[in-house]
Order: structure tokens, then sequence, then C-alpha cells
């Protein structure tokens, strides 16, 4: 897959073209042309904010579908905490893992319980001495690539810890091959996501990195075969092994109590996210060791391709919590020794997406002609030349993408201007009449 | 070649917190689009925030001339304001004049001039009392010496 893959994509035929999304996005990523929207790719994060938005529903997600498993002889599950909340209280969580069985899988693994060594792992990282603080979790890819596009300075302060999903798919594999005794080669793990940022970090992970994960199944596309195989799913297998810190991973806030530090922040929604961000940059937040940074309002549970409302799911969550803690009397899960592979070796880099040239002569003389357009826009930031603000039109004008006369505005003064012309020159009248 | 340089202008309006920042901002976005490396900018937008926030709260408004060429950022904050009485106390960390009512509002804990201290590569204050202060910043884009 290239560099740019996003599994944020457009449906052509459902857009309409009404420049609600062009606003929304975090990276001003969208333009409006010939009545379409277009997402530039190198600046898209997958954040699923448009997905959100769109009242046509024509952003969707490229996720894969079931029959990618049939690829595969042995089929393991890799489901998100926030999966189990979105069906009813009365389906425990064994419940739910098994009914993976009915509809194709051999076997499951709660990224949840992965999450649990992330956990753990981000605890040692945080008693190191001379480490970075805060720390900022890397656990959601868009604010990854966030940080990637909009705040280079603290890219150093990102958790280099593999993500929850990426570490389940390796214990998971590993568990097959030494458990099991299968071969590697006969295994296909598969995330049930609750978002296009997983999706994209699969298929086109950050830079020098591969991927441990085979495919990667929405829970909106799974969820109903999963409710129709909950009844008479068996409940003899004990897979439900997660403790209840990495289910509440799910939520806003759960990830930052696994980690246990006094001085956590956790904020959600990646517009919150952008300011918080904002004031680390500008060293205007103190005593602050951990940041839980999550693209999506509530969480991983207000995941664009979950199914269930995320203030329900919320809810529904506490109780599989208070489950799993009865079960460990309130005690934290010993968990098994881990190794290395937990740490995430790939590179992160500075994409320089807003630059307007590589050359700093020819960008200030473009910054310059900017900055001249932009004078001469009426400033109202309407949307309806296909650009998020009139800055931004501005912007796009220098770039070469986009026309002055885009602007209704300055197209209806031009046209002004023409009919003015236009009388004068019909009022003249050639000197052999007059 | 005739190295092309920028000259931007601001206003900076006394006692308006909702604006207060703004032009820092305004520049730092600028840099972003000239391509210079985000820790230098991290550099200029730091230093520049708070002299312009310290002509808002201390210095009664003014003016922000910014000049940037290939090299480097030269920003110059000029208020009229009633000046700093004694410059090298007001230079030291967590000295401040600021009303409770301004510190309640999160300014005030004497580490403005402290961090332009240390984030400007070169940092010039000319002050005057009853007469206002120039605050001259200088953030050079590539490693110096
Ligand atoms: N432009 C100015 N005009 C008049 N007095 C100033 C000016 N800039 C700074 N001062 C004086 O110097 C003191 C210290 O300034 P400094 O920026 O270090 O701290 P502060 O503004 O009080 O608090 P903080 O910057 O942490 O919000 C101020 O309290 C004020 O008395
Ligand atoms: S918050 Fe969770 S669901 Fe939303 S984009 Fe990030 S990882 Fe995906
Ligand atoms: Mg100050």
């Amino acid at each position: 897959m290239g560099e740019y893959f996003h599994s944020v994509t457009l449906d052509e035929a459902k857009c309409k073209g009404c420049t609600n999304c062009i606003k929304r996005c975090p990276t001003e990523a969208i333009r409006v042309r010939h009545g379409k929207a277009r997402i530039i790719n190198e600046r898209c994060i997958d954040c699923g904010e448009c997905i959100r938005i769109c009242p046509y529903h024509a952003k969707k997600a490229i996720t894969d579908d079931l029959s990618v498993i049939n690829g595969y002889k042995y089929r393991i599950a890799l489901p998100a905490p926030s999966l189990y909340s979105q069906f009813k209280p009365v389906y425990g969580r064994n419940r739910i893992l098994n009914a993976f069985f009915r509809i194709g899988f051999d076997d499951v693994y709660e990224v949840a319980r992965a999450a649990e060594y992330v956990s753990d792992a981000t605890r040692k990282l945080l008693s190191e001495e001379g480490i970075r603080k805060p720390l900022i979790s890397s656990a959601c890819p868009a604010i990854v690539r966030l940080i990637q596009v909009r705040f280079p300075n603290l890219i150093d302060n990102l958790v280099r810890l593999e993500s929850p999903m990426e570490v389940a798919a390796k214990m998971a594999k590993k568990k097959a091959v030494e458990k099991k005794g299968i071969d590697p080669s006969d295994i296909g793990v598969f995330f049930i996501t609750p978002c296009a940022a997983k999706a994209t970090s699969v298929k086109a992970p950050y830079e020098n990195k591969t991927s441990s994960v085979d495919g990667v199944i929405s829970i909106k596309s799974i969820y109903l075969k999963l409710l129709a195989n909950l009844e008479k799913a068996d409940e003899s297998k004990q897979l439900a092994k997660a403790g209840f810190e990495g289910l509440r991973w799910a939520n806003s806030g759960g990830e930052g109590l696994a980690v246990g530090t006094d001085n956590f922040l956790a904020v959600d929604g990646i517009h919150n996210v952008i300011s918080i961000f904002e004031a680390v940059e500008n060293d205007k937040l103190e005593g602050i060791d951990f940041i839980e940074a999550l693209a999506c309002t509530g969480g991983c549970l207000g995941g664009p391709l979950t199914v269930e409302n995320v203030y329900v799911a919320k809810s529904r969550l506490k109780q599989h919590v208070e489950e799993a803690k009865a079960v460990q009397k309130g005690r934290r899960r010993k968990l098994e020794p881990y190794d290395e592979s937990i740490v995430w070796t790939g590179e992160i880099v500075y994409k320089p997406v807003l630059k307007l040239d590589t050359d700093i002569e020819k960008a200030m003389k473009k910054l310059e002609a900017l900055e001249k357009i932009y004078s001469g826009l009426p400033g109202l930031d309407c949307g309806a030349c296909g650009a998020p603000s009139c800055r931004a039109l501005a912007e796009d004008i220098v770039r070469g993408i986009a026309y002055e006369t885009d602007c209704i505005f300055k197209l209806r003064e031009k046209v002004r201007d023409l009919a003015a012309q236009m009388k004068e020159l019909e009022e003249k009248t050639p000197p052999t009449m007059s | 070649m005739a190295k092309s340089r920028m000259d931007l202008h601001y206003e900076i309006p006394a006692d308006d917190f909702a604006r207060a920042g703004e032009a820092s901002s305004s520049v730092k976005k600028i840099l972003v689009q000239l391509g210079i490396d985000p820790v230098r900018i991290k550099k200029a937008a730091i230093s520049m925030y708070e002299a312009e926030i310290n002509a808002v709260i201390h210095g009664g408004g003014g003016n922000a001339e910014v000049t940037i060429d290939a090299d480097k950022i030269v920003i110059r904050i000029i208020d009229s304001g009633p000046g700093i009485e004694d410059l090298e106390l007001a230079m030291q960390e967590g000295y401040t004049t600021a009303t409770d009512e301004i510190r309640e509002m999160g300014f005030g804990a004497g580490m403005g001039l402290p961090n332009m201290k240390r984030y400007a590569d070169e940092l010039d204050i000319q002050t005057e009392k009853g007469k206002g202060t120039v605050v001259t910043i200088v953030v050079y884009f590539h490693q110096q010496g």
C-alpha cells in the first residue's frame, strides 16, 4: 500500500458538495471541487470527523469484509475493548467472545489483554530517569498522525510502545504457534475495529514499520452477524481473560487510570486534543506526566465504526468492568512475562504538509502573494469556494489549485466591473457615425 | 541574488484578552508555511507570545513589527505604556506586578521575561519610565556557531 493510503474515503455518488465536512476537518484536508468533496491525502489523519458529520453518509471507511478470513487456515479475532458494550448487557463478555467461533473464527485474543501489557510497559517508561514528559499515548493512530502533521515538537513525547492492537496480534500468533503448533503462515489475525484510523495504521503503517495484523473488520459490519449468534453461542470455553484495567481502555480516561500515575490528563475529541497539544507545545501545561489523547469524543466507544450510542456504551462498559473487577477482587491482574517486541522501533517523522515551498525564498514569495490575496478576500469564511476559510483559499490560490474567482464575492466584483465596461463600450459610437 | 524579506505588522490591542496572542499565533502559522525547523518556530512563537502578552497586560497595548528573511526572524514589540521600573528585577523568575485579577486569568507567574530570555537567541529590552517599552527578539533559523 502506498504511503498515502487512507481508510477514510469519499462515496462520490452520495456527496452533495454541501461543505459541511470542510469546516470540521482538523487538518483542513478537504476541499469541494466540481460539487464533490476531495480529500487531500497527505493531510488526512483518518480521525473520522468527516464520517461523523456528513449528513449524506458520503464519507466512508474502507475496511475488510469478513470474507478476508477465508485466506487463512487458522483465524484469530482480536476484538477491540470497545466491542463488548455494543451489545445489550444481558450478554456477558464470554458469550460475545464465543460467538466468534460461530462466524468462522478458530480463536480470539482480547485486545484488552494486550492493553494491560502496554499499560505495564508505560508505567515502567514513566519511572525511567530522563524520560521526556509529558509522555503522550501513541495508542490512537489518528493522534500519532496529528502530531506528525501539526505538532512536530511533540514527536519525541510519544510513547514508543506498540499499540495494544499490534501487541495482541503478535501475542496471539505466538500463542497459536507455541501452544497449538500451527504453521505461522497459516495464521491470520483480524482486528475488530471501532475506527478507520486503525484500519489505516494496518494498511499503511507509520514509517519503516510493518503491521502484524492481517485484516481489519469493522464492528459495524460484523455486529449483526455476532448478534444473530449470541443466543446460540456456547459459553463453556473461558475466553474472557482480560482484566478490568484493559477493558477500561475503551473509554476515555481508561488508559490513564491503567497507567496509574497521579498526574495524568485524559483528553478526547480531536479538537480538544489540539487545544491541549497547543498548550503543551507552548509550555503552558505544567506538572503533567502522561497524556492520554483520543481522537473520538468519549474515546474508542465513540469510534465512527461502532453501532451503539457512546453514552449508552459507556454505561454498559461499567458493568463489564465491575464484573471483571469482582473476579479479580479489585486487584490488578498478574501479567505473564512479555518480551522486547512490545517496544515500538518504527520512525515517526514530521510531515510538513503546510509548507509552501521547499525553497525558503520561493516560499516567502508565495507567502507574500498569499497575504495580498487574503487581504482582498471578504473574510467571511463562508466555505462557498470549497475551501474551509478565506485564508485556506488564498493558500490554495498560491499553490495553484484554486482561483480568486472561486470566491463568489470576487466573482461578483468581476462581473460588476465587466458590466460597467460593457456599458461604457456600448455608449461609444464609431467615429464614422458620430 | 537579492534576498527577499517579509515585513509584517500587527496591532496589539490593550486589555483585550480574547485577542491576546493573535499576533504570535499568526507569525507561527507563517513560519510553518515557510518550512522553518519546528524547534526554531517554537522558540520564536513562545518568546513573541510572552512579549505580546506583556504589552497587552502591562504596556497598555501597542504594535508588533516582524521581519523575516531566510536566516532569521526579528520581532519588535512596541508599547507606550508605563515602562519597566527595574528591569533587572523584572527579569527574575517569579517577579510580577500583576494584580490578583490578572492572576486569576492564568497570567502573572512572573515567567514571561525569563521565558523570553530562554527562548530568544538575542533579546534586547529598551524601556523608559512613563514612555514605554520596546522588546526586540531575534531567533535564527539555523544553528548558530
Ligand atoms: N511591556 C511592559 N510594560 C510595563 N511593565 C512590564 C512590561 N513587561 C513586563 N513588565 C513588568 O515586568 C514584570 C515581569 O514580567 P514577566 O513577563 O516576567 O511576568 P508577568 O507578566 O508578571 O507574568 P507572566 O508573564 O508569567 O504571566 C511584570 O509583572 C511587569 O511589572
Ligand atoms: S479514539 Fe479510538 S476509535 Fe477513535 S480514532 Fe482513536 S483509536 Fe480509533
Ligand atoms: Mg508576562
